[in-house]
């Protein structure tokens, strides 16, 4: 059994707390509750949001009362291993790095003192564990960065990066998933979408997956955009592997 | 009544967009865990209100207007009701009732105006909004430019679709419900937690008993409070968690800011608490520089609230 502390977060809404850490078996326990609430298909439920150590479930309270809610999440709770789950999803995203998809990529030089092979090599050569997606649909919060690649935020945030901009903030990495302001710093783009609302999935990935950059060259960036935009690309997906 | 006419003369034809007018449902809830935010109508209450008047029972869009309403063509016969901020409507010249079925003849024109108290207004129809649904919903969501219409707030020459609807206007012609005045000052109440163990006790005394005002840079995303600090042990700053909404943040300058329809479905900051559902349309209809109090209730009082105002409608 895990450690879960439930409390109300308002009267439509509960929140399952585990350890308050960034930790993949943290995580994993997260996201097995959610699982578990899903299949128990517990009525009067509208929605769920994971994030690294704790799960909000709001609820309708014309159907279930905060009291009934809590003891059912408690017995779901119950049954998630401390262990958490080992099935490891790995998603292909290619990656073109560098010249005009990547702007801050020679910066990144500089400061780390790394070269841009080195940069990119280490960039992608590490598979990042989706802890949660939030702040824009499809945005991930990646964890596994290598140390050696952060980089701080820029002081002023640029008015607007492109959807599909791969950068560095901090220590997290990720991908812009659609147009918008932001303070990370560019070091490439992917030409998948991360989130398409005409897609019968908007969104690409889920929280557990890990994600791996390919390095591309930017004939090869155009030549998937084009059979994205024709519906012909599918992303490579490594499906659960026991670890 | 005309309901087979050609399709692409029937609708609404926005003729001044007004200040902030958005397509809008109860919102888009089932894409949270994919950081999708919810949208929809910030005010619950007059939303329902307008459904129930107009005959809508499955959850049809509306009009969200803010603070300026503007001016429409209706291009077919419809059924309205306005409900909300009280915007002093008028139909061909005439004052327009609120909080009551209305039928309206092809070529007619509504214009709204400021609001004179409360700062939302809604536009009911029968049939609804028939803007496209988009990943569940035809809520606007304008920071990622879906739903609603176009993803974006209405702009003159806009028509939008109007769905159909099998009401007559007799059927509903007895429905009224009584127009809400709204304050300026205003006391919401708020459920602690979940992260009221990082604020001191004198910190909590400072949430339950002072008054706070309501910034101008609130949005629907967001009512930013101005007001003492609120102190916390060692700042607010948490691992990111889900948010709903109410949900009431504590920047680490000390100050409030209760999060609305717009909101991110993730933050950073610690919450206090999260104000009681029967009081977010309070929120909604908050003025800048509105006084707001918070009172605290259990989880328990809250949801006795929420079937309180259930029991509102007939």
């Amino acid at each position: 059994m895990s450690t879960v502390r439930i409390m109300p977060a308002g009267d439509a809404a509960l929140v399952a707390q585990f350890d308050s850490r960034i930790d993949p078996v943290v995580n994993d326990q997260v996201h097995t509750l959610a699982e578990k609430v899903q299949q128990a298909e517990i009525p009067g439920i509208r929605g769920m949001i994971p994030a690294f150590c704790s799960l909000v479930i709001q609820y309708d309270p014309h159907v279930i009362r905060y009291d009934a809610m809590r003891r059912t999440i408690e017995d779901l709770a119950e049954q998630v291993s401390l262990k958490g789950t080992a099935a490891k999803r790995i998603l292909e995203i290619p990656c073109c790095y560098g010249s005009h998809f990547g702007p801050d990529l020679h910066d990144m030089e500089v400061f780390t003192g790394l070269t841009r092979d080195e940069i990119i090599a280490r960039h992608s050569g590490v598979d990042y564990r989706v802890y949660m997606l939030g702040f824009l649909p499809g945005f991930v919060y990646l964890g596994g960065l290598d140390r050696k690649l952060e980089m701080p935020r820029l002081k002023t945030p640029r008015v607007k990066i492109p959807g599909g901009a791969v950068g560095i903030g901090g220590s997290q990495t990720g991908v812009y998933p659609l147009d918008s302001p932001g303070g990370w710093r560019l070091i490439g783009a992917t030409p998948v979408d991360f989130y398409d609302p005409c897609r019968q999935e908007p969104v690409l990935c889920k929280a557990g997956d890990y994600i791996r950059f390919v390095p591309i060259t930017s004939c090869e960036y155009y030549d998937i955009r084009q059979m994205i935009l024709r519906g012909t690309y599918t992303v490579k997906v490594h499906e659960p592997v026991r670890l | 009544m005309e309901s087979n006419s050609s399709k692409s003369n029937t609708g609404i034809r926005v003729i001044i967009p007004g200040a902030l007018t958005t397509v809008q449902d109860a919102g888009r809830f089932d894409y949270q865990q994919a950081g999708m935010m919810c949208s929809g109508v910030m005010d619950t209450d007059a939303y329902e209100a307008a459904g129930y008047l107009v005959g809508n029972t499955d959850g049809e869009a509306v009009l969200e207007y803010t603070v300026f309403g503007g001016t429409y063509l209706f291009e077919s016969d419809c059924i309205i009701a306005i409900t909300g901020a009280d915007m002093k409507p008028s139909l061909n010249g005439s004052p327009c009732p609120m909080y009551r079925p209305v039928f309206v003849k092809a070529g007619s024109r509504l214009v709204l105006g400021a609001a004179v108290n409360g700062c939302r207004t809604y536009l009911g129809i029968s049939g609804g909004i028939d803007v496209p649904l988009v990943m569940g919903s035809r809520s606007t969501c304008m920071k990622c430019r879906i739903g609603g219409y176009l993803g974006r707030a209405l702009c003159s020459g806009d028509l939008l679709p109007v769905g159909s609807s099998d009401v007559s206007f007799e059927q509903l012609s007895g429905r009224s419900i009584r127009q809400p005045v709204y304050s300026d000052t205003i006391t919401v109440r708020a459920i602690a937690g979940p992260q009221d163990e990082y604020f001191t006790d004198k910190g909590k005394r400072t949430f339950y008993s002072c008054a706070f005002t309501v910034s101008d840079q609130s949005d629907r995303m967001g009512c930013r409070l101005n007001g003492p600090a609120v102190e916390s042990f060692h700042g607010t700053d948490i691992i990111s968690d889900g948010i709903v909404f109410g949900s009431v943040q504590i920047t680490s300058a000390g100050q409030p800011i209760i999060l609305l329809a717009d909101r991110q479905t993730t933050g950073g900051y610690a919450k206090i608490a999260t104000v009681c559902t029967a009081d977010l349309p309070l929120l909604a209809q908050a003025r800048p520089g509105s006084t707001i109090h918070f009172k605290e209730i259990t989880v328990e009082e809250a949801q006795q609230a929420t079937e309180k105002t259930a029991e509102l409608l007939p």
